[in-house]
């Protein structure tokens, strides 16, 4: 029998905020152990939350930029259980009425149909503190307690089980991850948990329209991980199910080691988490207007200007596509085409040469020492014959290294495109003077020796010649008797 | 009996509290006269009635997103009935 | 006059004039409170060196005139709010050592007003009770018969006043835990509309009935007091940004055509027969002070209290979770792992009426029940506040008993919880509505038990029942009577 995955995705993304979602204490990450505490995020006794306003208006631009309908009323419900990272015992959530819901995100895998993935909802809530074991002196066989992450606010967004194999979980994953680093309002980096995510999968035999039981594997922290848990736990209840057995609704670890999943098998009582709305909140109405003023603040999309850069700029979709990776790039990139508009050229030198060095120096785009109106000016140079491309490389080495202008760069190295036939047809003639045998095979029929004079004759100008003038004029002579 | 031993037992896990066989028995039957009490509310239609969470209309109580100094880990820590450098400590969990 | 027999604004009087100083008035307080408190049992914790420290200080600002009425003024508060440096119990074994890092927003107020606080006052364990019996720290005694209870769950805020230990204090009031203790001590109790005090720093037991208010001497010091600590605080998401009116000035004596509500609901048989008479001879006082009376219906009454009790500890049953042993408070020396760390300090830590809410909360809420018991409980509030929002289109105030009887026995009801929930019925309807109550004394039993009448008032009107119950205070002389003790 054929069997066919479903995947449904919960992702927990941290917003970008200063101060936690119900309390003024900061976000940053890696500070000294409750050092980011007060009396609202360690659950201390009479403290109340109050609901940081930017948390909202990031969940509305979560919302809008994945189709969602924005809720007019929703409200904060409690979940309630017992964790030593959980202060309150119980965590500040929304149930059901969440801020977003219905909207979707397109996928498309390489030679397929986009696909229309569906988003169930999006909620806002708060982050668990965190627990550590072993590695701190005193702690023995205990764990220590850290509440800095406590109350830092997440949005989490689940998808509809639209997903049918690992690859398009992992194009999800990408899609959204873009979406929401795109938009500032989550730093995306996964290694620190920032943007984390559950996988609800199950198998059902093709043609069936009934859900297999489904197995959630919690936490898996990059995208390769994602592929493998998934492709694991498929194959995992594939096999299970031949063997004449059944799946368990549980919830199961990755272990990115041996790349399997295993049950967190636990004598817990069956969770009963007890929700009910927060007496402490008050309803969160969000007016048309709002819902209006956010979407004017909305930047142009990533979907829309990969569009725009095909049809507008005359991009190939490679490039489109490369250059919408993130906001960063495609600003830059922008930027340079306003300075000078040839964008296939600078999508050529964003795509090498910016790209190459930003990935050796581990440079952001945001922080790249060459700027925009810099990295336009030399493109220009090279498209007015003023310097040689080969050249330009130099030029932006130097521009990276020690800044400065293109043009003062040229200058001061004396690196501009000689195009006084003159000077050249000097170089020429010594060339031709120094390689008689050469010159003997060329008139004897061996073009290719051409090559050969040409590479000389830059050589000698230091690269600095105009090559076109140089083929030209170096044929001229060898021909002449 | 609206109420058993064994919800009694239920309920008391989820509440994380552990109630002698004499409590348990004692708190059955008194959550059973007072579930039995409450019972009169099915004598009221609600199928039309809104909920109620707060009885004085409110909504939209925000904060700006300003950070406030925290307290301190000294302070943070100060009622800690366990701790080792800046960690609560607690004890190991024991399935 | 006895210095601890003044109320605010005669103390206030006294302090401005020079006749009397701040400190002297606290050390008097200071010795009332250790000549009485073994009879009474006010207080849990007394902070006796501060108590003096600040009452210099509010001398020093006294002298350089910027006092407001309520400096120097030796007050107490319900162990219910978190004081910065002050061991904080809320009457539980659970936080029998909790010293809190910060302080609520009521006694910060106060505190800028220049209060001098004197300790902290016996409760019911986490608000949960009618009679103080619950408390982790010994029960609180009636002053007018030493046999019987003071009420609850701010027993020893009331106590405190009628056994003129404190010239003030605070409590909260979440099903009549203000109203209730203040009629059974002859005190004067305000439990203001939700979200006029702040409930920031004020340990929770149900928060969307939960309100800070304060218990006095007389009208006059309720007003003094609510205006001190009402307001907006940026903290309390609940709290309103109404501007707080001068309570002082809406003492007008004057309740001429005000339009009282009598609900047929709350004069039934079975009320006690010197309740019922105090109620007659209040009708006929407002009578004869100009008032007009209208027969009302409160049809909802009777389901208060099942509502009440889903609702308040449903929410108590998550409020409570924190208290885990992980941060703070009790944590059982004898424990196994974590879960059992847990469970047992929170089993060690609470007492038995706190962990029955708990329970019931739990319970209600759980998977299966939720839609049965919290959300129709939820439902029935709704029509619980639709009765008053009716009866408030045709009257000012509701006049109702405060307790269907006097202050019972002390051990009268520990067994039967439910007969002691029932003894809130007439304070309970007022939480869920979430509008204003007041408590003003109406008489004696024939018992010398004092007897209240409550005031109930439209969604931020205190100033309404303030005037009705001062107007009634100037023409009779309840308040006037002391507890021999």
């Amino acid at each position: 029998m054929k069997f066919q995955p479903v995947i449904g995705l919960e992702v927990h993304t941290q917003l970008k905020t200063g101060s936690k979602i119900f309390c003024g204490c900061s976000t940053t990450f890696g500070s000294e152990p409750n050092s980011q505490t007060c009396p609202v995020c360690l659950g201390l006794p009479g403290a109340l939350p109050v609901l940081n306003k930017k948390v909202v208006e990031f969940a509305i631009k979560a919302g809008l930029a994945t189709n969602c309908i924005i809720a007019h009323h929703s409200v904060f419900a409690r979940k309630n259980y017992f964790y030593p990272d959980l202060p309150k015992g119980y965590q500040i959530s929304q149930l059901e009425e969440p801020i977003c819901r219905k909207g979707w995100l397109d996928i498309q895998l390489e030679g397929q149909e986009a696909k229309r993935i569906g988003i169930t909802r999006i909620h806002m809530e708060e982050d668990a503190g965190k627990l550590v074991h072993g590695d701190v002196p005193g702690l023995d066989d205990g764990s220590g307690v850290d509440l800095n992450r406590a109350c830092t606010p997440l949005l989490e967004v689940v998808s509809e089980p639209d997903l049918r194999s690992s690859d398009e979980a992992v194009a999800y994953l990408k899609r959204l991850h873009r979406i929401v680093t795109w938009l500032g309002i989550c730093d995306g980096n996964m290694e620190e948990g920032s943007f984390r995510c559950d996988a609800n999968i199950s198998v059902m035999p093709v043609g069936s329209d009934t859900l297999g039981t489904r197995a959630e594997i919690k936490n898996v922290n990059s995208f390769k991980f994602v592929k493998q848990a998934i492709d694991y736990e498929i194959q995992r209840q594939i096999a299970l199910i031949e063997d004449g057995g059944s799946v368990v609704q549980e919830t199961r670890l990755f272990d990115p080691n041996s790349g399997t999943t295993r049950s967190m098998r636990s004598k817990e009582e069956a969770h009963d988490y007890r929700y009910f709305p927060d007496p402490d909140l008050v309803p969160l109405v969000i007016d048309a207007d709002w819902v209006q003023h956010a979407h004017k603040e909305l930047p142009e999309l990533p979907e829309h200007r990969r569009q725009r850069f095909i049809t507008e700029l005359g991009l190939p979709e490679y490039d489109a596509e490369v250059l919408t990776a993130s906001r960063g790039v495609a600003d830059y990139f922008e930027e340079c085409v306003a300075f000078h508009h040839n964008a296939k050229a600078v999508s050529n030198w964003l795509m090498s040469e910016v790209t190459r060095a930003l990935n050796d120096s581990g440079a952001a785009i945001d922080a790249c020492p060459v700027i925009p109106s810099q990295l336009a000016e030399l493109i220009k140079m090279i498209d007015k014959g003023a310097i040689s491309g080969k050249i330009a490389k130099t030029v932006f080495e130097e521009m990276w290294k020690n800044g400065g202008e293109p043009q003062a760069i040229v200058e001061k190295r004396g690196l501009a495109q000689v195009s006084d036939s003159g000077a050249i047809e000097a170089i020429i003639d010594e060339v031709i003077a120094a390689n008689m045998a050469q010159v003997e095979e060329f008139r004897g029929g061996k073009e290719k020796v051409l090559g050969f004079f040409v590479g000389l004759v830059m050589k000698a100008s230091r690269g600095k010649a105009n090559p076109a003038l140089v083929n030209e004029l170096l044929l001229a002579k060898l021909k002449v008797q | 009996m609206k109420i058993t031993v064994a919800d009694v037992e239920y309920v008391a896990r989820l509440a994380r509290l552990a109630l002698s066989k004499a409590e348990t028995e004692l708190f059955a039957g008194q959550m059973d006269a007072i579930l039995g009490y409450v019972d009169k509310l099915n004598e009221l239609d609600t199928a039309d009635v809104r909920p109620t969470s707060h009885a004085v209309p409110m909504e939209n109580a925000f904060r700006e997103d300003a950070v406030n100094p925290s307290i301190g880990v000294e302070k943070a820590l100060a009622n800690a009935p366990d701790r080792v450098d800046s960690f609560y400590r607690v004890p190991k969990v024991i399935e | 006059m006895d210095i601890f027999e003044l109320t605010i604004h005669q103390l206030h009087n006294e302090l401005k004039t020079g006749a009397v100083s701040s400190l002297e008035a606290t050390k008097a307080m200071l010795a009332r409170i250790e000549s009485v408190e073994p009879h009474v049992g006010s207080f849990i914790t007394l902070t006796p060196e501060s108590a003096l420290a600040e009452a210099e200080a509010a001398d020093r600002r006294i002298a350089s005139g910027e006092a407001h009425v309520l400096t120097g003024i030796p007050l107490a508060l319900k162990d219910i709010f978190l004081t910065e440096g002050i061991r904080t119990t809320c009457g539980s074994r659970i936080l029998h050592n909790f010293v809190p890092p910060y302080s609520a927003t009521s006694w910060e107020r106060l505190r800028d007003c220049g209060c001098v606080l004197l300790g902290k006052l016996n409760q019911d364990e986490f608000a949960m009770g009618s009679s103080n019996e619950s408390s982790a720290f010994g029960v609180t005694r009636n002053p007018w018969d030493t046999t019987r209870i003071p009420g609850g769950s701010s027993g020893g805020s009331a106590a405190a006043i009628a056994a003129r230990q404190a010239t003030a204090t605070l409590g909260t009031d979440t099903g009549g835990s203000i109203r209730q203790p203040a009629s059974h001590c002859g005190c004067v109790g305000l439990k203001p509309t939700y979200g006029r005090v702040s409930r920031y720093g004020v340990i929770a037991y149900a928060s969307s009935l939960d309100q800070v208010g304060p218990i006095t001497r007389d009208v006059t010091d309720c007003a003094i007091m609510l205006g001190a600590v009402a307001g907006y605080d940026p903290r309390d998401s609940t709290s309103v940004r109404t501007p707080v009116p001068d309570y002082t000035a809406a003492l007008t004596g004057d309740v001429k055509g005000l339009k009282i509500g009598l609900p047929k609901e709350y004069f039934i048989t079975g009320l006690d027969r010197d309740v019922q008479e105090s109620m007659a001879r209040a009708i006929e006082t407002y009578g004869r002070l100009g008032a007009e009376f209208v027969e009302i219906s409160l049809p909802h009454t009777d389901y208060a209290v099942a509502t009440y009790y889903l609702i308040a500890t449903a929410e108590a049953s998550s409020n409570l979770a924190r208290y885990d042993g992980v941060r703070f408070g009790h944590r059982s020396p004898q424990a196994e792992g974590l879960i059992d760390m847990m469970t047992k300090s929170r089993s060690e830590g609470f007492g038995a009426e706190v962990k029955r809410r708990i329970m019931l909360g739990t319970y209600a809420l759980s998977s299966g029940y939720y839609d049965a018991y919290y959300v129709k409980a939820q439902k029935v509030r709704t029509l619980i506040m639709g009765d008053f929002t009716r009866a408030f289109e045709n009257v000012d105030v509701i006049l109702t008993p405060v307790a269907p009887t006097p202050a019972f026995k002390i051990g009268e009801k520990t067994n039967d919880p439910l007969q002691m929930y029932l003894s809130d019925i007439f304070t309970i309807p007022v939480n869920l509505a979430g509008t204003c109550a007041m408590s003003v004394p109406a008489g004696f039993s024939a018992l010398g038990l004092p007897i209240g009448l409550q005031l109930i008032g439209r969604p931020f009107g205190e100033e309404t029942i303030l005037r009705a119950g001062h107007a009634f205070e100037q023409a009779t002389e309840w308040h006037t009577r002391k507890a021999e003790i």
